[in-house]
Parts: structure tokens; sequence; C-alpha cells
């Protein structure tokens, strides 16, 4: 064992249901955003800034901030296990997916904290 | 040591054996719209932000997206994201069990590329007559 320590929860049916959940979330997100664009036609400043200072676009937006990490964490895994993977590329492949998967976790964890600063973080 | 039963995916020289059935095409397409999407929830990140500091900036984003440079990141975005959207709503059928066959799947990717074609181009030109 431990042959399993960079997917998300270390577990392939969780994962597999963090990626569902995650993709509806996402999904409603994208149509409820997209929905109020098109209803408010000429978009505004005062509009949008009324639209994510209310609490429950607030609230929406922070799971869909999440949503979004989970997702991304566990699609990023997914495509370097699939393809930097000594199978495909030889001895090399197993150091460059360490890497990349460090990388590409920091770059989700930045995303999380940069996104909660832009909707929070009004110091 | 056990040997090592978990499936193995194919790898892009299978595929060009394969010669490239549609529904790989919609596949690796799913990957790489979300590979796009990855990065570009970089800009779209910095637009937020820029937009809602002030009004000003609000109006430097709406300005940004009118350049070359903010069409093609802007149109690029909503692209991959319309395309990860509807191939997504494929891969949610498939665990309810609708399209697993073989012609199911061929008509399920005919159907992915041909509804986010059409997403597409109407987001493209959203975005330029903006």
């Amino acid at each position: 064992m431990g042959t399993q320590i960079t997917n998300l929860s270390r577990n392939g049916v969780s994962d597999w249901l963090i990626q569902r959940v995650s993709a509806v979330l996402l999904a409603l997100y994208t149509v409820i955003l997209l929905g109020w664009v098109l209803a408010t036609g000429d978009v505004s400043y005062a509009a949008w800034r009324a639209l994510f200072s209310s609490a429950w676009m607030q609230v929406l937006t922070i799971l869909a901030l999440l949503a979004t990490c989970a997702h991304a964490w566990i699609g990023v895994w997914t495509v370097g296990s699939d393809y930097l993977h000594t199978r495909t590329m030889g001895a090399g492949a197993d150091g460059l997916r360490f890497f990349y998967q460090i990388g590409c976790g920091l770059i989700v964890i930045i995303y999380l904290i940069w996104g909660t600063n832009i909707l929070w973080g009004n110091v | 040591m056990k040997k090592d039963t978990r499936p193995i995916n194919v790898g892009i020289s299978d595929l060009i054996a394969f010669g490239w059935p549609i529904t790989a095409i919609a596949s690796i397409t799913h990957r790489i719209a979300g590979m796009v999407l990855f990065v570009g929830i970089a800009f779209a990140l910095y637009g937020l932000q820029v937009s809602l500091s002030s009004e000003q900036g609000f109006n430097e984003i709406r300005g940004a997206i009118k350049s070359p440079f903010g069409i093609l990141v802007t149109v690029g975005l909503l692209a991959a994201l319309a395309y990860h959207f509807v191939a997504g709503i494929k891969h949610l059928m498939l665990d309810l069990g609708v399209g697993e066959s073989l012609d199911g799947s061929i008509t399920a990717a005919r159907i992915v590329l041909a509804t986010s074609t059409i997403l597409i181009l109407a987001a493209a030109a959203w975005v330029l007559q903006a």
C-alpha cells in the first residue's frame, strides 16, 4: 500500500463522488451567474458590486470556489497520472509527476486563498 | 508483491492506432478544456478582483475584454467552459447508465460536439459585440 499519496481524498471512490458533486455545483453556479448577466443586460459597476456583496451570492461563490479547487485537484491528478507515467514517457516520469502534482496543488491552494480574499478581504 | 490489476488508460499512441474515433476526440477535448480552465481561473480571478475594486477597475476590465488579448482570453475561457460543461453533463448521464453502449457513446459524442460548437459560437458572438 501507500501508493495513493497525491490524489485528493486518498480514495478513488471518494474522489469520484467529490468530482461529481463539485461538477453539479459548478454547473448550477455557471447557469445562475450567466442567467443573472443575461437578465441584467447592460451590467453596471453598482449592479455588479451589489451582486457580489449580497449574502446569497457570497455563499454561492465560496461554494463554487471550494468546488473548483476540489474538482481541479482531482482533474489535474487524473490527467497527470495518465500521461506523466513511466509507461508513456519512461523512467523520468515519476519525478516529473511528483513535481507536477505539487505545483498543481500549490496553484489550487493559491486560488482558494486569493478567491476568498477577493470576496471577504475588505481590508 | 501482488500484481497491479487496476485499469490503465490508453495512451496517445493507442489512439493514433485506433484512428481517433469521435468518442476519443470528445474525451480528449474535455481534458484539454479542463486544463485550459485550470490555467484560466487565474485570469477570471484577476478580472473579478479588479472589477470589484472600484468603478475605475470595473471599466478597466470592460475595456481589457475588448483588446485582442482580452478577446482571446475571454472567448478562450468561455469556449473551454462551454465544452467542459456540455461534456461534463455527458459524463453525469453515463454515471446514470445513459449512453453506455458503443452506439450510444458515439451519439453522445456527436451531441456534445454539436451542442458545444453552437454554444462556443454564441459566446464568441456575444463577446465580440460587447
